[in-house]
């Protein structure tokens, strides 16, 4: 087990130093900071200067290098865009993204489950249909534009919620929450929503296909010829078995809720880490992008492990295969 | 909140709250992104120079039509051509207390002028500064007498002395150095004191009610002004209608008459500074699209003029631009010192003397040419740009557009990969509002060859040259008028570029504003900002 876990650690490293290495490749192709960072009044030897300065001049194994150097050492640079170390500025924007993924994962389980199960148990019902027709929509309807027709109906028809940023939000130490405030609350409400609709169709679709398969085995039959409570039938044992692989989807999706979370985060001017990604993508702000590239695959695989090590737990026949194997 | 106090906001905060209870007003107000920072001697945008003035000051205020007032100084005379006496104003004290003296000023003309600093250019012809009295210092233009020094000034923003060394903030540095105190924090003398800054979430202004000037600004009532970047336009236009933000800018033009259609929303439209226009590549023997040819049609007067007149201004203006543009002949706008009324006039649009000019130069049917364009930088200036390609189709020009983010398009075309361009798009606001900048960045070379920053098309008149020089150090104001409007017709005939426009500036306000005066350079002075009563 412990080799197992240093193993897949050591695997991490790699994907990470890879991730790094794409992205900062693909840099080259976004343009040149200078112009951003400097007025139009600047001559060119302050441009020249400037350039320098920030070692662009470097060949970029050079450049790649000290970037890695100095990422190893918790050392990620200072934004060009805001002059402040990058790695606080993750940090302070951090919890901006992870209560918005929060509540839209949230949402998306406790939403998209009943939905599922009541589409599975109820095939033909009108109300399914509405259900999985209105889910089409969460699906192909560009992020985006679920924001935007969000904020025209709930903030500039209704009035009801605000159409930007955070609300006001307390400190909890270095973590800023939105969760304690009524302001913070009701900002969070259609961002959450934008986000997780689409997580809200898949896991639907999801455990509907799995109820529907659960459904016709054999042990719901002999479950019904014992005369269980429907009740118990679809909650106790239908249910129950659905629910491994929705576990692993959602883990894996949390990793794509925070990537989707720079669209949302976007439209919201919702101030995370996919905003402040987006936006140093406007300016070429190197590092910016690259640290929160590595943030990103970082998530990724620590979410990836996780999933495998609950697999390993929630599964039993996984760890007799794998004693069987070791054993011989 | 996790955003950075000053060290003095929060008892600035409270002592505002206290001396005005009864007339609290607040501004919200957003703009597409956040100011790059609060040092004044940093970074040189226009937003980010907007925010600095409403709390740093400096010699000289430039009101919203332009004009030149006291502000830090009091008076100011001219002793002989190269040196002029300013007076400072007395009992003026910082934020912080401390009080406003001559030393302040020198010590921020050798802050500004340090390396990485840049707003160097608002002192570029300074040489000298001494201190005659705490309340007296004498300027230097060491190289020549500097007709525009006013001109100049209103960007030159006073700091505190005792409070950047108490802070560790002497030194400016950019980007990748160490962070600066100076940039998260503020301490001016000017009407607003920061109350807190969190980068790209919002920005509060506090009112000075200690300031000096308030007897200048009675109608100003503004007690707190809340800035918020929203980068979305969609979202800027909807909490404008929902009224979560008091004004916001720039309203996209497609949804001007939406919002002026709204309850209780107006939009304000009006010129801006900046003037957009084309340019040729005039320097190369053989056009990069041209490979093997030896040729570079733009170096002939008459083709560049055949792609004046191919394009069909009225058309932009009103179809790509709906109407909020104003088409000029000139590289300077209303407003900007050494502008021509008389002399703003275009050639006329004619297709077919742009085809009669081309085969008269030897090209009747035409020659391939790649057209570089920013996509995210003017107002709507991909959609200009598409208007323009089959406008020069037209006239047998065989175009590629190069639409590309402003990072890689002022990169192409500009000095540091060697002004790697036929033909491309650019728009300019003269820093100094007078006719010199422009001639000096866009329209000559220098001496040298290698000055005209932005002269991407390298184009180059041995008398605009020189009228460039004596303009620079003319202080006659007739005379130097005169050598203006002689660089500019030859510019003119030459064709040395292809004016478009003047774009429009559209803020959107809420009717709970009262007064707000829209300044041509798209940015807020709160003194000129009143809340409805």
């Amino acid at each position: 087990m412990i080799a197992y876990i240093i193993r897949r650690l050591f695997q991490s490293i790699l994907v990470m130093l890879v991730v790094a290495f794409i992205s900062f490749g693909l840099f080259n192709f976004v343009g040149d900071p200078i112009n951003n960072m400097v007025g139009q009044e600047a001559t060119t030897e302050q441009r020249e200067a400037a350039r320098e300065r920030l070692g662009l001049n470097d060949p970029f194994p050079v450049q790649f290098g000290r970037f890695v150097a100095n990422a190893v050492q918790g050392e990620f640079g200072l934004s060009y865009r805001l002059g402040e170390p990058v790695d606080e500025i993750l940090v302070e924007r951090l919890p901006a993204t992870l209560e918005l993924v929060f509540c839209a994962a949230l949402f998306a389980l406790l939403l998209g489950v009943p939905a599922g199960v009541y589409t599975g148990l109820h095939r033909h019902g009108f109300m399914s249909k509405l259900l999985l027709t209105v889910s089409l929509v969460g699906i192909s309807l560009p992020t985006f534009l679920i924001g935007i027709l969000l904020i025209l109906v709930f903030s500039v028809l209704l009035g009801w919620l605000p159409s930007f940023g955070r609300g006001a939000t307390v400190d909890l130490g270095w973590w800023s929450t939105g969760f304690l405030t009524v302001g913070g609350l009701k900002a969070l409400i259609l961002p959450s929503i934008t986000l997780a609709l689409f997580q809200m169709t898949l896991i639907m679709r999801l455990v509907r296909a799995e109820m529907l398969e659960v459904l016709r085995t054999d042990y719901i039959k002999f479950a019904r010829a014992r005369g269980l409570s429907n009740r118990a039938i679809h909650f106790g044992h239908a249910l129950k078995n659905t629910m491994v692989p929705v576990i692993t989807i959602m883990g894996l999706q949390i990793g794509s809720l925070i990537a989707f979370a720079i669209i949302t985060e976007t439209v919201f001017q919702w101030p995370g880490m996919g905003l402040l990604f987006l936006q140093a993508i406007q300016f070429v702000d190197i590092p910016v992008m690259s640290s929160y590239l590595v943030l990103v695959a970082l998530f990724f695989v620590v979410i990836n492990l996780i999933v495998d090590l609950l697999y390993y737990v929630v599964d039993p026949r996984l760890r007799i295969e794998r004693s069987t194997a070791g054993g011989h | 909140m996790m955003g950075k106090f000053t060290s003095f906001g929060l008892s600035t905060v409270l002592a505002a709250a206290v001396a005005w209870p009864a007339a609290a007003e607040t501004f919200r107000y957003s703009t597409s992104g956040d100011v790059l920072g609060l040092d004044p001697h940093i970074n040189n945008e226009g937003p980010t120079n907007a925010m600095k003035g409403n709390v740093y000051e400096a010699l000289i205020h430039r009101h919203p039509d332009l004009s030149l007032h006291p502000s830090l100084a009091t008076s100011w005379e001219i002793a002989d051509d190269t040196t002029w006496i300013f007076h400072l104003r007395e009992g003026v004290t910082f934020h912080n207390g401390n009080p406003f003296t001559a030393d302040d000023v020198l010590f921020s003309f050798d802050r500004v002028r340090q390396e990485q600093s840049e707003m160097v250019y608002t002192v570029q012809s300074i040489t000298e500064m001494t201190k005659i009295d705490d309340y007296t210092i004498q300027i230097v233009t060491g190289n020549g007498p500097n007709p525009t020094l006013l001109q100049e000034l209103p960007l030159f923003f006073i700091m505190d002395q005792e409070w950047t060394e108490e802070n560790g903030a002497t030194e400016v540095v950019r980007g990748a150095g160490v962070q600066t105190f100076a940039n998260n924090n503020a301490n001016g003398t000017g009407p607003y004191i920061i109350g807190e800054r969190v980068p790209d979430v919002q920005t509060v202004l506090v009112r000075n009610d200690d300031w000096w000037g308030w007897g200048d600004f009675p109608e100003a009532n503004v007690t707190e002004a809340i800035l918020q970047p929203i980068s979305n336009d969609a979202t800027r236009v909807a909490a404008l209608i929902s009224g979560e933000i008091d004004m916001m800018y720039p309203v996209p033009l497609q949804d001007v008459d939406r919002l002026n259609a709204s309850d209780g929303v107006e939009v304000l439209q009006g010129p801006e500074l900046r003037t957009i226009f084309l340019g040729f590549d005039q320097h190369r023997e053989e056009l990069l699209d041209m490979p093997g040819t030896g040729q570079n049609p733009f170096l002939d007067q008459r083709v560049r003029q055949a792609f004046f007149q191919a394009i069909d201004i009225e058309a932009i203006a009103q179809v790509v631009m709906r109407g909020a543009a104003t088409p000029t002949g000139l590289m300077v706008a209303p407003g900007i010192q050494g502008f021509q009324e008389d002399m703003n006039d275009r050639l006329p649009y004619d297709p077919d003397a742009a085809r009669a000019l081309l085969a008269d130069a030897g090209y009747p049917d035409g020659f391939p040419l790649t057209f570089d364009c920013p996509n995210d930088r003017y107002v709507n200036d991909e959609a200009i740009c598409l208007a323009v390609v089959p406008m020069l189709e037209r006239i047998g020009i065989d175009v590629t557009l190069n639409a590309q983010t402003k990072s890689l398009h002022f990169n192409k075309i500009g000095a540091s990969e060697g002004y790697n361009t036929s033909f491309f798009m650019l728009g300019w606001t003269p820093g100094s509002y007078d006719a010199w900048n422009p001639l000096n960045e866009l329209m000559t070379v220098g001496p040298d060859g290698d000055g005209g920053t932005w002269n991407c098309g390298r184009y180059s008149n041995p008398r605009v040259e020189e009228l460039t020089q004596m303009i620079a150090i003319e202080t006659d104001p007739e005379a130097r008028n005169e050598m203006i409007r002689e660089a500019f017709q030859i510019h003119k005939d030459d064709v040395g570029h292809i004016t478009l426009h003047q774009q429009a500036l559209a803020w959107g306000v809420r009717d709970n504003v009262g007064e707000i005066a829209q300044r041509p350079f798209n940015d807020v002075d709160l003194r000129f900002v009143t809340m409805a009563q």
